[in-house]
């Protein structure tokens, strides 16, 4: 297979696995009800703080453990990350405020959070670019040894960080959850129609809240993803993480809210986002009409499905609205 | 002798604010019976049998299940009881299965088992005679078939006794005849069943006790079998009482609105009116009662323009004549009378057509409640200035012309009516309304959670319309108001008009027993 092909697949994987992991989060966030539009700043979290946490680790030990390295990171990624689903919860489900609102200063918050600590971490590498995670990095990006190199298969399938079959393993457990279990079942109600989830018996709030923060944490793997594996254990302030982050939002309304979909949405988003690789003769411009793609493609799929008007394709029904009991 | 009694409610009070719903209600619930709790709009049926749901906390007075002591303070604690309610508005979740909503909220083992669900759900079919589909979405149900799955939901849960708020209000008279085949079956199966209604037949042909309840005060409860409508009619409305409401008469009386084979749908295809044909006189209030939802609000609706009807429906205007104070300022018309149907509600309203609707929450409709009364009376006039900016200057003026009339109560014209009290609210509706100097007046629930006093301004206003040779039209509640207030009341009854009676000349119980339409069926036996 022409090897620019498989470069170009590559990519398209690796770039999908970022969003896939933000638009999951959001997934599981947006079937309780809260649009939380906070996505990119929770991507941002989860990217800086598994840097931050490996870093100082690596900085402090000459010999670090990989495993620590891993945990460390991970879960620090995951914490902050679903941190900001808890302020992004505390504002809208206890205090009432409007989420659209909510969620964009969580947007706005989380990058300068992100780029303040992303310049002092700079700081103290000695200067921008000079941050090195290398023992972190490299177990992100650490392959199955012998698959890899089984020629074009093993180059398409067995070339990439145990990350992105953990958002495969992600979306799978998150369609069986909604689809399968009481719990989910019991989450999806409360999305859909609050009041009657609560008449069952439900506890509205802490589904909510436990979905928003679980949610979030997803999400913030997508920027740990980002920093650790895509770009390989630095950062970089250009607000590539942003874009990222409503590219994932697309993602979702792409998926029709079904973590499988945004599986194959994600990879699709990908191939579109990275196909002028193979086009020769492009200049810059030509580069940014190609980059719209993905957008292009959610705006069809909207128009698409509202066409159709099929009810299982529509958004939760009561996402983006607060819930009182007393005004039943 | 207690394990009879399914429930013992007793002293229960309820207070909403300084309304009482229920005053020292007492109420029994056997088993292996069938209850029908009966009573007019208002009077506390459905506030009574929600503290049983959960849904409100009883002020004072006890509950007892089975005759234990509980408390039940929400939904879940009136399943644990057996206790199982299925209310007017289905609570549904539209996307999910049949079995998803049954299964909703239960305990049990993680993995959701829809197949077992469905089995136990086809059992509890089989057992009481539902016909239902587990499979199917609920929002490809029709009505009947989603009340199926609530009943189905409650006895899933295992509930033994069942409270159902109005079943029938929604359903044809073949789907009534099944679902009382079922509460039969139920009651066979040794249930307690309360249905709430104010459907006479319905009462005679499925209960067996029937409790009567009154402006929130428990009448009494007679058993089926030694009763009949004519005294269920009186238990209910009770006597009339004298309001002193000033009805001057009106000699010219000249025909207004003709109203022909109205037919209108509800957006389900159900028809809310059902050839409805009336006529409407200037000089005249014309009272229209009913029990709530038999089709006041459409027929309202329809008039001014909000609503399509079917078609062969006419609503006919007849302009006053030109010599009349009233036909000022509203657009030309045809003087051997115009087709409003099919006319925008700007047209209509033009034509001086005014609506002033109270709904239940009063801002809904008709005001806007974070603009000041100023800008409120200016929705309706800002099309008749000239250019693109407003002139605020007249609707200014008339603000303070409505607030100095009907003494409304504000800080200033410009503090947002969402903060005036319920009462002040209704006299901007309607004082608005009539600035317009309409020459059809209709007015819903004008008075509603009104004082007394604020009630009288409003009466007056009314009737001062009147003598100006308005046509009003008055959808009320309280049968003692539309008995003294207005000339004329049209009943309403499932769509239908079940009569047009002379309020000068007939009795709170004649209406009352239109509004269940009870004469239309005695005739007919």
């Amino acid at each position: 297979m022409n090897n620019q092909i498989i470069q170009l697949i590559q990519s398209a994987i690796q770039f999908g696995t970022v969003i896939m992991f933000g638009a999951i989060g959001e997934i599981l966030t947006e079937k309780s009800g809260n649009l939380n539009l906070g996505v990119p700043g929770i991507m941002y979290l989860g990217g800086i703080a598994g840097l931050a946490a490996s870093f100082l680790y690596e900085f402090n030990n000459p010999d670090p453990s990989k495993l620590v390295c891993l945990l460390l990171s991970f879960l620090a990624a995951f914490l902050a990350a679903a941190l900001g689903g808890l302020l992004y919860s505390f504002l809208t489900i206890t205090l009432r405020a409007n989420q659209n609102v909510t969620g964009l200063t969580l947007t706005i918050f989380g990058g300068g959070v992100a780029n303040f600590f992303g310049g002092t971490l700079n700081t103290m590498a000695g200067g921008v670019g000079q941050i090195s995670v290398a023992t972190t990095s490299s177990v992100y990006r650490a392959n199955i040894p012998g698959l890899s190199t089984m020629g074009v298969p093993g180059r398409l399938l067995f070339s990439y960080g145990f990350m992105v079959y953990l958002s495969i393993v992600v979306a799978i457990v998150m369609a069986w959850f909604l689809n399968r279990t009481r719990r989910g079942l019991n989450l999806r109600a409360v999305g859909e129609n609050p009041a009657t989830a609560d008449a069952a018996g439900i506890n509205v709030t802490r589904y909510k809240y436990v979905a928003t923060c679980v949610g979030a944490g997803i999400s913030g793997l997508g920027g740990l993803y980002y920093t650790m594996d895509y770009i390989k254990g630095t950062w970089a302030n250009d607000g590539t993480i942003e874009s990222l982050g409503w590219l994932a939002v697309a993602l979702v309304i792409f998926a029709t809210w079904r973590s499988l979909n945004a599986v194959w949405g994600s990879y699709l988003f990908g191939l579109l986002f990275w196909v002028y690789l193979i086009i020769p003769g492009l200049g810059r411009r030509d580069i940014a009409l190609f980059n719209m793609l993905p957008y292009l493609v959610t705006i069809a799929v909207l128009i698409f499905v509202s066409l159709r008007n099929k009810k299982e394709n529509q958004p939760p029904a009561s996402l983006g609205l607060s819930y009182f009991r007393e005004e039943r | 002798m207690e394990q009879t009694y399914a429930i013992q409610m007793k002293n229960i009070t309820k207070r909403f604010g300084k309304v009482v719903a229920n005053d020292h209600v007492s109420l029994d619930i056997k088993r292996g019976e069938i209850l029908s709790l009966l009573g007019e709009n208002g009077s506390g049926k459905t506030t009574l049998m929600n503290m049983l749901a959960g849904i409100y906390f009883p002020d004072e007075g006890e509950i007892l299940v089975n005759g234990q002591s509980v408390t039940i303070a929400s939904p879940k604690d009136a399943f644990d009881c057996g206790i199982g309610m299925i209310h007017q508005h289905f609570k549904l979740v539209d996307v999910f299965t049949a079995a998803e909503n049954i299964v909703l909220g239960l305990d049990g083992q993680q993995r959701l088992d829809l197949k077992a669900a469905s089995a136990k759900i086809k059992e509890i079919c089989e057992k009481y005679g539902f016909v239902i589909d587990p499979s199917k979405k609920v929002y490809n149900m029709s009505v009947s078939e989603k009340q199926t799955v609530e009943i189905v939901k409650v006895l899933y849960r295992g509930a033994d006794i069942l409270i159902l708020d109005e079943p029938t209000a929604v359903l044809t008279p073949q789907e009534t005849d099944r679902l009382f085949d079922v509460m039969r079956n139920m009651k066979a199966d040794g249930k307690a069943m309360v249905i709430i209604t104010h459907k006479l037949n319905e009462v005679m042909e499925v209960s067996d006790r029937v409790a009567v309840l009154r402006k929130g005060q428990y009448i009494g409860d007679v058993a089926t079998s030694d009763t009949n409508p004519q005294k269920l009619t009186d238990m209910m409305v009770g006597h009339a009482v004298t309001l002193n409401i000033d009805r001057p008469l009106v000699e010219n009386r000249h025909l207004r609105l003709e109203v022909k084979d109205l037919t209108v749908l509800t957006p389900d295809g159900v028809k809310a009116l059902d050839g409805v044909s009336f006529e409407a006189f200037g000089g005249e209030i014309l009272g229209v009662a009913g029990i709530s939802g038999s089709g006041q609000k459409e027929l309202l609706e329809s008039i001014a323009g909000l609503r399509s009807a079917q078609p062969g429906s006419h609503v006919i205007y007849h302009p006053p004549s030109p010599d009349e104070p009233i036909a000022g300022t509203h657009a030309p018309v045809d003087r051997k009378g115009e087709e409003l149907l099919g006319k925008t509600v700007r047209q209509i309203h033009n034509i001086g057509v005014s609506m002033a609707f109270v709904p239940e929450d009063r801002l809904g409709m008709g005001l806007v409640g974070s603009m000041g009364m100023a800008d409120n009376m200016m929705l309706k006039t800002y099309r008749s200035g000239k250019g693109p900016l407003l002139n605020r200057k007249p609707p200014r003026e008339l603000a303070e012309k409505v607030k100095a009339e009907l003494d409304v109560l504000t800080p200033s014209i410009n503090t947002p009516v969402r903060r005036l009290s319920g009462g002040n609210v209704q006299k901007v509706l309607v004082g608005r309304e009539i600035a317009q100097e309409p020459s059809v007046l209709m007015t819903a629930y004008a008075v509603r959670g009104l004082d007394i006093n604020t009630s009288y301004t409003i009466y007056n206003l009314l009737t001062a319309e009147k003598l100006k040779g308005v046509a009003v039209i008055y959808v009320g509640e309280d049968l003692d108001v539309l008995l003294e207030l207005c000339d004329r009341i049209l009943v309403l009854c499932g769509g239908q008009v079940s009569g047009v009676v002379d309020a000068r000349t007939t009795t709170k119980e004649e209406v009352g027993m239109l509004m269940t339409r009870f004469r239309k069926e005695a005739a007919e036996a």
